[in-house]
């Protein structure tokens, strides 16, 4: 695919974010908060970073992206359709009967979609079995697992945390969408995660904290991380709901449906930037 | 109830009238602490957390740590209510419930919602069609399963009453009134809302309503259904099944449940060993759902008032 520079991928990440809520408003709700957090990321991964080929889903030696925050599946599902791998035509059929898209990603039904997830501290273990899979056979592919910070609360996470460390999974890159928030208030509140960037380090982890909505420093972040030994967390700082001027920072946009005067006014905001 | 009125409860989600419940139910006892998992506010276990903020716990999306504190609590005099989706706390938390809960048989209440296909959309990760299976294979375990508003602010408070683990099981959204009068609900003891002498359709949940729809539309053809609430899912209360299976012939079970380890088994398993008769299980065919609005999921599954009144005709059928 090619590949966007910092400046397009800024773009690029703001028209999807209108896909997403115009897909999030037909299905009268989604996760916006979080699917719109972690939209810049998910951007740069699928425009830029990633090894993929939309009309070979299956290319064997495709980079693999796992979105362990399932319930951000509002904010993938336009990115995969905006990189070609099914059309965008097939958005407003979103949590409808029989569509392939629901408010967590079923891989079985979803073009380029790795693996089923929703229930939240899945997806890193079962990068770290693709990781190791992967590089016994030699195959030069990198991992991606995209997690939320609250998700980080889940003991699993913090064993494949030390799996992955164990192991020295190379390939193996986390992002955490640290957007301060979880689904009943803001993370600090609820348990907090910090000293976060020290508890990974100390897991034996690389890491490497960004601006979450800033291209630049995502693209020098994985292409920082593709060189490292041992596995890579990029702890990016984000905003609940990034995008709508109304709702960025508030975790009670975890879950909504915006009104028709809402997208008009997020539009109009997007394209002042 | 104190505190609550029973025209306002009738009017309320599953959830809210969980929420109702709980707070009335905290005024009396002073030792009831309520545990959370990042859902507080999703299964409105939060009309409780704002009443008595020193009483709440959230330990974040740690379902497992959750479960295991409330054995910590249980050991040390509290009365917990732990909360969470019912998937979660049936998979995520399992081996908890199991060793901590159900083994040192502790005092904990296990309060969930969004059962059975409640969370639609949100897919197989999100729906709990497995719990109850789980749940009744442990050994100590009760598991309560309401049917609308009404039995839900009742069924609160008489599991908090009852001594040792509880799983309750609770939907999302508004559920159709079952009750039109006042009742008594006792642990173990299930209601009867019909009686008829042709078949007897037993139900729990959501599906009651549907099993009253499905009486309904049998008498039209002349077959009269007895239809049985079976609140209380474990202990079974054998007596109202053997006395159905004597005076009825034949049995339909309904449940927003896979069809294997739910009521269904639990009943063919009682009337099999003592009067064997017909028993047909309306249920999820061991089939993950799919993504849908609930309406369409349910009938797309074969969980309508449609699929009983067929079951019933096939059940009476068997019998001759
Ligand atoms: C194991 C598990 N527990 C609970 C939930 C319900 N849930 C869905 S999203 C969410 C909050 C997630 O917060 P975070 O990971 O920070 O995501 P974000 O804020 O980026 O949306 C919760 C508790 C779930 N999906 N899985």
């Amino acid at each position: 695919m090619e590949k966007l520079n910092a400046e397009e991928l800024g773009c690029k990440a703001n028209e999807i974010r209108l896909d997403a809520m115009v897909m999030g408003k037909q299905a009268g709700g989604g996760h916006l908060g979080g699917g719109l957090s972690s939209m810049d990321i998910m951007t740069a991964l699928y425009f830029n970073v990633m090894n993929i080929d939309p009309a070979k889903p299956d290319m064997p030696d495709r980079d693999r992206f796992i979105l362990s925050a399932g319930h951000k599946a509002v904010g993938y599902v336009p990115v995969l359709a905006e990189a070609g791998f099914f059309s965008k035509d097939l958005l407003s059929t979103f949590n409808k009967l029989d569509s392939p898209f629901g408010m967590h990603p079923d891989m079985h039904k979803i073009p380029g979609c790795e693996a089923s997830t929703g229930s939240l501290g899945h997806g890193l273990p079962i990068g770290v079995g693709m990781a190791l899979a992967l590089r016994m056979d030699k195959n030069p592919a990198r991992i991606f697992v995209l997690l939320g910070d609250g998700e980080t609360h889940e003991g699993t996470v913090w064993e494949a945390a030390m799996g992955a460390a164990q192991h020295k999974l190379d390939n193996l890159t986390a992002i955490i969408d640290y957007n301060k928030c979880s689904m009943d208030g803001p993370i600090d509140e609820v348990v907090s995660l910090e000293p976060i960037n020290d508890k990974w380090a100390s897991f034996g982890w690389n890491v490497i904290r960004v601006d979450g909505h800033n291209m630049s420093e995502l693209l020098d972040a994985f292409a920082k991380a593709a060189g490292q030994k041992g596995p890579t967390v990029i702890i990016a700082d984000t905003l609940k709901a990034k995008g709508m001027p109304f709702a960025e920072g508030d975790y009670l946009w975890h879950y909504g449906c915006p009104s028709d005067e809402q997208i008009e006014e997020t539009r109009i905001y997007l394209e002042e930037k | 109830m104190p505190g609550l009125n029973m025209a306002d409860i009738e009017k309320m989600s599953a959830r809210d009238a969980f929420g109702s419940a709980l707070v009335a139910a905290g005024e009396k006892n002073p030792n009831l602490v309520l545990l959370g998992a990042d859902a507080i506010g999703s299964t409105r276990a939060a009309a409780f957390a704002d009443r008595f903020p020193e009483r709440t716990f959230n330990f974040g999306i740690a379902e497992q740590e959750m479960v295991s504190a409330a054995a910590g609590f249980a050991l040390c005099g509290k009365v917990p209510i732990a909360t969470a989706y019912g998937f979660l706390i049936s998979l995520r938390a399992c081996e908890q419930v199991r060793d901590d809960i159900c083994y040192q048989n502790l005092n904990v209440k296990l309060m969930s919602t969004h059962a059975g296909l409640s969370m639609a959309a949100g897919g197989t990760t999100h729906h709990s069609t497995e719990d109850v299976a789980i749940m009744r294979s442990f050994a100590n375990m009760t598991i309560v399963a309401p049917s609308d508003a009404l039995e839900t602010v009742k069924a609160v408070q008489a599991v908090i009453d009852y001594n040792g683990p509880v799983y309750l099981r609770m939907g999302r959204g508004s559920l159709e009134s079952v009750y039109s009068s006042e009742f008594v609900f006792e642990v173990g003891k299930s209601i009867q809302l019909r009686d008829g002498g042709d078949v007897t359709l037993i139900a729990y949940g959501i599906m009651v309503a549907e099993a009253l729809k499905a009486a309904e539309s049998l008498a039209l053809e002349g077959i009269e259904a007895r239809v049985i609430n079976m609140h209380t899912i474990k202990p079974l209360d054998e007596a109202a099944v053997l006395k159905a299976a004597n005076d009825t012939g034949c049995i339909v079970t309904a449940e927003e449940h896979n069809i294997i380890g739910g009521l269904g088994e639990a009943v063919a398993g009682c009337t099999s060993a003592a009067v064997p008769v017909p028993v047909l299980r309306v249920g999820i065919n061991d089939i993950f759902c799919g993504i849908g609005p609930e309406d369409g999921l349910r009938a797309k599954l074969g969980l309508t008032a449609a699929d009983i009144t067929a079951a019933a005709k096939k059940a009476v059928a068997l019998k001759r």
